[in-house]
C-alpha cells in the first residue's frame, strides 16, 4: 500500500578525490532520476546521479563515453543550489558558451558536498548572499573551455592533424578541412587520458552566443509538471514519515509527553525523544500530525519564558544610550562636524524580527546506519549539512552521502542546517529511513529569525541644509559572529551591517561619515540571514533619511540623491536617471497617491526603483506601481534578472507592509499564513524592469529588489500623506499612531 | 477565556487536598455496561470541554473561566490522578460535587459547575460518570490557583445563600401532558446538556433566567443564539431534519455550521448522542416558547471602504474554503451563505471567529477555521468582518476597531 | 479500503476516512506533484481538481471524495486546457522555485475551464488564494492570458 517500497535506490555513492582542477569520479551506475526522452532531446532539470567512467576534465564538466555514431551524455555538476533564482540555468549557459553544446541536451548533477565546490565569498560550499553568477562567472566558463580544448585534442590525436583545424559545435568537434564529426563522447575516453589545460582563453563577449540571451529556464518543465523532486518530495523504499515539536521557548526541554496516546493512533509507528523535541513517526505525515497531537508534550521552558516583544525593543533601543558604540567604520570626522554644524537632524528606525516562511516547509530525510549514512537535503550549505550528519551518528565524513535536492525557496533559509542535525539526532534512533516534515507552523515558530534592529542617524547640516557629515548609530544583533566568526572584523562588527550605508558599499559620497555599532544579541531567538540582511536593513534606513533630508530641504528627493552621489559611482547616476524616465518622475498623479525613490548599490549591482502608491482610503496602502533600473553588470540571462527583481521586489513589499515575529512569554506568536501573511495576487502590484546594457563585472541580484522596496514605499507614503513612517511592518504602523517619531 | 456561560463552575484545587483516602475505580474489574453508560453520559453532560485547557490533555482540566470582574476560576482535573486528579474521592463524594456542588471537605463549588442542571441526573447516573471517568489515564496536573474573589474563602460562604436561591432541584418528575419523548427531551437538554447556561439570560443573581428562557445570551464573549421557537428570532423555521443535521453534524444546509462554543459542545456531546435521544432534544427544544431576542444593535451605515479593504482580503486568505460568495468549496461546512454568524450585524461571533478560530470535529476529522491576526492587525479583520457582512449577510457593515476590543474582553481576551 | 479515482485511475487505499487527501496522495500513493505549503487552506499549493472544481487537498478528508473524481498536476497535461497552462507557463518563465506552482497550474486551469477569457480581475479574485513566496505573480497573470489565447 505504501508507495515507498517501490523506487530504486538511488543512493548517491559519487566520491570526489583530490581537489582543483582534475576530478575523477567514482560513481556508481545508479541514477537518481532519468532523464524522459522526449523524442531524442534528453529532459532538463532532472537531476542525475554521476555517471559512471565519464570524461571528467574537472569538477564541473563530465562527458560519458559513447558508441561511434552516438552522442554520448554531457553531464554538468552544478556548484550553486537551485532554490528559484535560476543558477542551474545560468551555470549551464556559462560552461555551454565554452563548450558548445545546447543547454537543453545537457544533464543535471546537483554538486555533492566539497570543498572543490566551495563559494570562496561565504567560505564554505554554499549558496547566499547574492553571490552565484558573481564567483562562478570566471571558473565555470573555465571548466567550459577546458574541456574542449581536451576534446578537440583527443580528437586531433586519433584523425592525426593539427588541432589548429578543428573547430567545436553543438556537442561535436569537427574536422574544417576534412568535414569530419565526432560526438564529444566518441572521444571522451581519449581526451580523459590528457592533462587538463590551464588558463585557456575565454571568447570575448562579441562571440558570445548564449551569455546575455534571453533563454527558457531549464528546469520549467518538470516544475510545472509536477516532476521536480524537491527535498519534502524524496521517497526511499522503506521511508517512514516523522514530523517534529521542538520547544517552543529556546532552550527548553521536554519534561513530559503522553507517548500511549500517540502511539495509539492508527498509522504511527514511533516516538523519538531528544533532549529539546521530540519526533512522531509514521508512515504517512497526517498520521504523524494526529499523534504529535495527541502526545501532549509539556516542556520545562527555562530561562526564555519571560521574553516578549517589548523587551527586545527596550534592549535596542537602549542601547542607543550605551556610552561606549564600536566605532565600526569612519571617513573624515563626523562627530566633531555634527557638532558643530549649523542644524542638526535625527531619526530612529525600527525593523522587526522577521521568518523567511520558503513555500517548501523545512524537511530532511535521511538514512543513518552502523557504516554510513545518506541524506537528501534541500540546503543552501551541503558541506555543513553533511558533516553536521557525521559527527551526529559518529561516523567519518566520506561514509556520509548527501544529495542536493532542489530547493522550495531559500531566502537564507538554509543557510542554517540545524534542522539537519535535529533529523540526524532522531534518525539515528531508528534502523529505516526517515523524512522529517515540519509543520508549518514549526516552521514559522521554529525559524531563525532575520534580527531586529534599531537605527539612528543623525546629519549635521550647514546653512543652506546641505549636509556636511552623517553618524549612523546601529544597534543588534551580529549574524556573522555565529555564522561565520571568521568574517568579523577585529573589532568585532559584522561587516554586512555596514551593507547600504558605508562607503564604497553605497553611491553616495559623505563628506564626513562613521557608523557606531553597539551589539545587542536578541534574547529568545536564535537569528541569521534572510534575503538581504545588511542591504534589506540598511537601505531602508539610509533611503528614508535621504528623503527626509530632501524634503526637509525642500528639494526633490530624486534630485536630492542626484545630487550625493559620489564620482566614483557614475552607473549610479545611469539607473537614477533610466528610473526617471521610466517611471514618469514628476508627472503629475491623482490625489492621494505618492512616488517614492529609493536608490542602492549593494550586491555588486546598481539599482535605482520608484514605486507608486495610492492612500486615498488612508487606512490602505495600495502599491500602484514598481520602477525598477537595474545595472548589474554583464547579465548572464536578462530575462531571469527580471525575474529575480520582480520576485525580490513582491518578497520584501509583503514583509515591509505586513510581518512582523512577536514573541509572548518566550513563544513566537506567529503560526501560519493566517497570523503571518504573504502578499497574494490581487495585492501585488505591476513590477516593471528596466536593465541597463553594461560590460561590468557580473553584480549579484536575488536580493536587490527585496532591499529596495520597503524605503521607497515608505518614501511613496510620505510623498502620498505627509506622514513619515520609520517603524516596519509600514500597515501595522498606518494603522497605529506609532512608528512616527 | 471562558466567562459568564460558567458563572456556574467548580473549583477543587483546595477540595483535593482535604480528601482522604479515596477508592480507585480504576483499580477493581470495571463493570463494562456502566462503563459505557457512564461514558455516555460524562458525553451528554460535555464534561470534557470544561475541563480541558487549550492544547491540553482530556479532562485534566485548567481551563481558566473568567468571571468579570470577579477574577479567573480554573476548572480541576477530573482525570483519576491521586494527588491532582479526583483518584481519591469516594463515588460519594464525587456525587454529591456534580449533583450538590458540595465537594470533599465540605467545600461549596462556585456555580461555574453546572450542579444545579446535573442534579436532574440521578445518583447512579452520576456514579456511571465517575466509573467511565475512572477509567481514563491519570494525569498528573496542578491546577492554577484561582485570582481575584475566588482565590479566597469568603465567596464560598456566600453560595450557599445563593444555592437558597438557585439550588438544585433535583427531584424532576416528568410532565404526563407531554410525550415520554418530550420528557426524555427536556432531561437531556435541561439535565445534562445544561443548554439553558449559555442560550437563556441570566436573572440577577446569574442565574440562568426562567421567564426569558433561551432567548439568547453573551457567553464567553460568543452570543449564543436564540433558541426558542420564535420565526424570527430563533428556531421557528429550521425543519426537525435542519436541527439534526445542525446538533449532529455541525452542519445544516442552508443554516451554515457551528463555530467557537457551540462547535466545541457538538464536537465532543452532542454528535455522541443516539438517534432516540437526539430526537427527544429535538422535540423539546422545538416546543419552546417563542421569545423575541434581545434587539441586536445594527450600525447605521456602512463603511464601503472598510468593505473594499476586506473584500480583497478575502480573495487571498478566505475565499480558497468559503469562494467569493460564500458559498464554500472543499466541503458543506465552509458554506456561509444563511449562516447566522454572517448575517448578524453587531458581528460580535464574527469577529470572535475571525480572531479565535474554530474547530469542529466530525467523523472525517477536524474541519477547522484558522484565526487570524498579527499580519492581519485588527483593522484588517474588521475590514474582513465587514466583506463578510455586506458580501455574503447582505447586511449593513460597520464594525469597527472598538467593536473588535470590546468583544474580546469580553471573550476574555 | 476506500476506492478513489485519480486522474482516471482507480487507487485502493487502507487509511482511517479522516486523512486529508494531500496525504493520500503523497504519502501513500507517492504522487508528490502536489504539494504541502500550509495544512489549513491558506496557501494553495496543494490545490487539485475535485470533479472539475479547484479544492484544497490538505484540508479534503478522504472520507469525502470517495467516488469523486480527482485529477492532480500530474494528470492535468491530460487536458487540453490544462497543457495549455503548462505550456504557457513554460513560455513566460514563470517558475522560479516553483513549489507554489503545481497548485497555482491546477488553479489556473479550473479558472479557465469556467471562464475561457478572463480579466485581470478575475484572474485575481480565482488566484490570489494561491501563495507565491517567490513572487512570481505578474508573470502569473500573464500566462493565465497567453494559455487563454492558446485555447483560443
Ligand atoms: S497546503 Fe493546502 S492550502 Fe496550503
Ligand atoms: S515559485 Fe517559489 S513559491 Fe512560487
Amino acid at each position: 500500500m505504501n508507495a515507498f517500497a517501490g523506487k530504486p535506490n538511488a543512493a548517491r555513492r559519487a566520491v570526489l578525490i583530490g581537489g582543483g582542477a582534475l576530478v575523477f569520479s567514482a560513481a556508481l551506475p545508479l541514477r537518481r532520476g532519468r532523464a524522459r526522452d522526449l523524442g531524442g532531446v534528453p529532459e532538463t532539470g532532472v537531476l542525475v546521479e554521476n555517471p559512471a567512467n565519464a570524461f571528467s576534465p574537472n569538477a564541473f564538466v563530465r562527458v560519458t563515453p559513447s558508441a561511434a555514431g552516438e552522442a554520448g551524455e554531457i553531464v554538468m555538476v552544478m556548484p550553486n543550489v537551485e532554490m528559484g533564482q535560476g543558477i542551474y540555468t545560468q551555470s549551464v549557459v556559462l560552461i555551454a558558451e565554452e563548450l558548445d553544446v545546447d543547454p537543453v541536451n545537457i544533464l543535471l548533477e546537483a554538486a555533492p558536498p566539497s570543498d572543490v565546490y566551495m563559494t570562496a565569498a561565504l567560505g564554505t560550499e554554499a549558496t547566499g548572499g547574492s553571490t552565484s553568477t558573481m564567483s562562478q562567472w570566471d571558473p565555470l566558463r573555465q571548466a567550459g573551455a577546458a574541456a574542449r580544448e581536451m576534446l578537440k585534442q583527443a580528437a586531433a590525436t586519433r584523425w592525426g592533424c593539427s588541432v589548429d583545424l578543428l573547430k567545436t559545435e553543438n556537442g561535436k568537434v569537427l574536422n574544417t578541412k576534412t568535414g569530419q564529426s565526432l560526438f564529444y563522447g566518441e572521444v571522451a575516453s581519449e581526451a580523459a587520458l590528457l592533462t587538463p589545460p590551464k588558463d585557456v582563453p575565454l571568447r570575448p563577449s562579441s562571440e558570445w552566443k548564449l551569455i546575455g540571451h534571453a533563454r527558457h529556464r531549464l528546469d520549467s518543465r518538470i516544475k510545472v509538471e509536477g516532476r521536480c523532486e524537491f527535498g519534502i518530495d524524496v521517497i526511499k523504499p522503506g521511508m517512514k514519515v516523522g514530523t517534529v515539536s521542538a520547544c517552543p521557548v529556546m532552550g527548553g526541554r521536554v519534561k513530559s509527553m503522553d507517548r500511549a496516546a500517540a502511539l495509539a493512533v492508527p498509522g504511527v509507528c514511533d516516538v523519538l525523544k531528544i533532549d529539546n523535541a521530540v519526533c512522531v513517526v509514521a508512515d504517512n505525515y497526517y498520521a504523524a500530525h494526529k499523534g504529535l497531537k495527541a502526545l501532549f508534550v509539556q516542556w520545562d521552558e527555562g530561562e526564555n519564558a519571560h521574553v516578549d516583544t517589548a523587551l527586545i525593543y527596550q534592549q535596542l533601543h537602549d542601547g542607543l544610550n550605551d556610552p561606549k558604540p564600536l566605532v565600526a567604520e569612519k571617513h573624515g570626522d563626523a562627530p566633531k562636524a555634527l557638532a558643530g554644524a549649523a542644524k542638526t537632524y535625527e531619526a530612529i528606525y525600527q525593523q522587526p524580527l522577521l521568518a523567511h516562511s520558503p513555500m517548501e516547509p523545512i524537511n530532511c530525510a535521511l538514512h543513518i546506519r552502523k557504516d554510513g549514512a545518506d541524506v537528501w537535503v534541500s540546503t543552501q550549505v551541503p558541506l555543513r549539512a553533511r558533516d553536521a550528519v557525521a559527527e551526529i551518528a559518529g561516523l567519518p565524513k566520506e561514509s556520509v552521502t548527501l544529495s542536493s535536492q532542489y530547493i522550495g525557496g531559500g531566502f537564507g533559509r538554509r543557510l542554517e542546517h540545524e534542522y539537519v542535525a535535529q533529523a540526524a539526532m532522531f534518525a539515528k534512533q531508528v534502523p529505516y529511513p526517515l523524512k522529517i516534515v515540519w509543520s508549518r507552523e514549526e516552521d514559522i515558530q521554529l525559524d531563525r529569525y532575520r534580527p531586529a534592529y534599531v537605527d539612528r542617524v543623525r546629519a549635521g547640516l550647514d546653512e543652506k541644509g546641505d549636509m556636511t557629515s552623517i553618524v549612523f548609530d546601529l544597534v543588534g544583533p551580529a549574524v556573522c559572529a555565529r555564522w561565520a566568526p571568521a568574517g568579523m572584523t577585529k573589532e568585532g562588527f559584522d561587516p554586512d551591517l555596514a551593507v547600504a550605508i558605508a562607503p564604497p558599499e553605497t553611491p553616495y559620497y559623505y563628506k564626513n561619515f562613521q557608523e557606531n555599532y553597539i551589539r545587542r544579541e536578541t534574547p529568545g531567538v536564535v537569528t541569521a540571514w534572510w534575503r538581504g540582511v545588511g542591504g534589506t536593513r540598511g537601505l531602508f534606513v539610509i533611503e528614508s533619511f535621504m528623503d527626509e533630508l530632501a524634503l526637509l530641504k525642500n528639494v526633490d528627493p530624486l534630485e536630492w540623491r542626484r545630487r550625493l552621489i559620489s564620482h566614483e559611482h557614475p552607473r549610479a547616476r545611469g539607473v537614477l536617471d533610466l528610473v526617471a524616465e521610466k517611471s514618469g518622475w514628476g508627472k503629475p498623479l491623482p490625489p492621494g497617491h505618492g512616488r517614492g525613490v529609493c536608490l542602492q548599490f549593494v550586491f555588486g549591482s546598481y539599482m535605482a526603483t520608484v514605486a507608486t502608491v495610492n492612500l486615498e482610503d488612508p487606512l490602505n496602502i495600495k502599491v500602484v506601481s514598481v520602477d525598477s533600473a537595474v545595472d548589474c553588470g554583464e547579465i548572464v540571462n536578462p530575462d531571469q534578472v527580471i525575474a529575480q527583481i520582480e520576485g525580490g521586489v513582491i518578497f520584501g513589499l509583503g514583509t515591509a507592509l505586513f510581518d512582523e515575529i512577536t514573541l509572548k512569554n518566550g513563544r513566537v506568536q506567529e503560526s501560519n499564513f493566517s497570523t503571518w501573511r504573504i502578499i497574494r495576487m490581487n495585492e501585488a502590484p505591476p513590477v516593471r524592469v528596466h536593465l541597463v546594457q553594461s560590460h561590468e563585472k557580473p553584480g549579484g541580484i536575488g536580493e536587490c529588489g527585496t532591499a529596495a522596496i520597503a524605503p521607497a514605499i515608505a518614501n511613496a507614503i510620505a510623498a502620498a500623506t505627509g506622514r513619515r513612517l520609520r517603524t516596519l511592518p509600514l500597515m501595522k504602523a498606518l494603522h497605529s499612531s506609532e512608528g512616527e517619531n | 477565556m471562558f466567562s459568564l456561560r460558567n458563572f456556574l463552575f467548580s473549583v477543587a484545587a483546595t477540595t483535593v487536598l482535604c480528601a482522604v483516602s479515596g477508592l480507585s475505580a480504576r483499580a477493581e474489574g470495571t463493570n463494562s455496561d456502566l462503563v459505557k453508560r457512564g461514558e455516555y453520559l460524562t458525553r451528554m453532560s460535555d464534561c470534557q470541554v470544561c475541563h480541558t485547557a487549550k492544547d491540553g490533555q482530556p479532562f485534566a482540566g485548567g481551563r481558566p473561566f473568567n468571571v468579570k470582574p470577579f477574577g479567573t476560576i480554573y476548572s480541576p482535573n477530573l482525570t483519576p490522578d491521586k494527588e491532582t486528579g479526583i483518584g481519591g474521592w469516594t463515588d460519594d463524594q464525587f456525587v454529591k460535587a456534580v449533583r450538590e456542588g458540595v465537594s470533599p471537605g465540605w467545600k461549596h463549588l462556585y456555580p461555574a459547575m453546572v450542579y444545579p442542571d446535573y442534579a436532574r441526573m440521578t445518583p447512579e447516573d452520576v456514579k456511571a460518570i465517575r466509573a467511565y471517568l475512572a477509567t481514563l489515564a491519570p494525569v498528573h496536573k496542578e491546577k492554577p490557583a484561582n485570582t481575584g474573589v475566588f482565590g479566597f474563602g469568603p465567596a464560598r460562604v456566600t453560595m450557599v445563600f445563593w444555592n437558597l436561591l438557585n439550588g438544585p432541584a433535583s427531584s424532576w418528575p416528568d410532565d404526563p401532558k407531554h410525550s415520554a419523548n418530550w420528557n426524555r427531551g427536556r432531561f437531556i437538554v435541561e439535565g445534562p446538556g445544561h443548554c439553558q447556561e449559555c442560550h437563556s439570560p441570566r436573572t440577577l443573581t446569574m442565574a440562568p433566567s426562567t421567564s426569558n428562557a433561551w432567548a439568547g445570551n453573551v457567553a464567553d464573549g460568543w452570543l449564543a443564539y436564540n433558541i426558542s421557537s420564535d420565526k424570527q428570532d430563533g428556531l421557528g423555521n429550521w425543519s426537525a431534519e435542519d436541527l439534526t443535521s445542525y446538533l449532529s453534524t455541525g452542519h445544516a444546509p442552508g443554516h451554515g455550521t457551528a463555530s467557537g462554543p457551540m462547535a466545541e459542545v457538538i464536537s465532543h456531546s452532542l454528535r455522541f448522542l443516539t438517534k432516540e435521544d437526539m430526537a427527544a432534544a429535538i422535540e423539546y427544544i422545538r416546543s419552546l416558547p417563542p421569545r423575541a431576542s434581545a434587539a441586536i444593535k445594527a450600525p447605521s451605515s456602512t463603511d464601503q471602504s472598510s468593505v473594499m479593504r476586506g473584500e480583497a482580503m478575502f480573495d487571498g486568505a478566505c475565499a480558497g474554503c468559503h469562494l467569493r460568495d460564500g458559498e464554500g468549496r472543499n466541503t458543506p461546512f465552509a458554506d456561509l451563505t444563511g449562516d447566522h454568524t454572517a448575517r448578524a450585524p453587531d458581528g460580535r461571533n464574527l469577529l470572535l471567529l475571525l480572531k479565535q478560530g474554530s474547530n469542529l470535529e466530525t467523523e472525517n476529522g477536524s474541519v477547522f477555521m484558522p484565526h487570524f491576526g498579527h499580519g492581519y492587525d485588527d483593522q484588517n479583520v474588521v475590514d474582513m468582518a465587514n466583506f463578510v457582512l455586506d458580501h455574503v449577510g447582505k447586511t449593513k457593515a460597520g464594525l469597527t476597531q472598538a467593536d473588535l476590543k470590546k468583544f474580546m474582553e469580553e471573550a476574555g481576551e | 479500503m476506500i476506492d478513489l479515482r485519480i486522474n482516471d485511475q482507480i487507487h485502493s487505499v487502507d487509511v482511517t476516512p479522516d486523512t486529508p487527501l494531500l496525504w493520500v496522495l503523497r504519502d501513500i500513493l507517492g504522487m508528490v506533484g502536489t504539494k504541502f505549503g500550509c495544512g489549513i487552506a491558506e496557501c494553495g499549493a496543494c490545490t487539485v481538481h475535485l470533479d472539475g472544481k479547484a479544492v484544497r487537498a490538505c484540508v479534503l478528508p478522504i472520507g469525502a471524495v470517495s467516488g469523486r473524481s480527482v485529477t492532480t498536476i500530474e494528470g492535468v497535461g491530460a487536458d487540453p486546457v490544462g497543457k495549455a497552462v503548462q505550456e504557457a507557463w513554460i513560455e513566460r518563465d514563470v517558475v522560479q522555485c516553483g513549489y507554489c506552482q503545481p497548485g497555482q497550474i491546477m488553479a489556473a486551469t479550473a479558472l479557465l475551464k469556467e471562464t475561457p477569457h478572463p480579466t485581470d480581475m478575475q484572474i485575481d479574485e480565482a488566484l490570489s488564494g494561491n501563495i507565491c513566496r517567490c513572487g512570481t505573480y505578474g508573470r502569473i497573470r500573464d500566462a493565465v492570458h497567453a494559455a487563454a489565447e492558446r485555447q483560443s
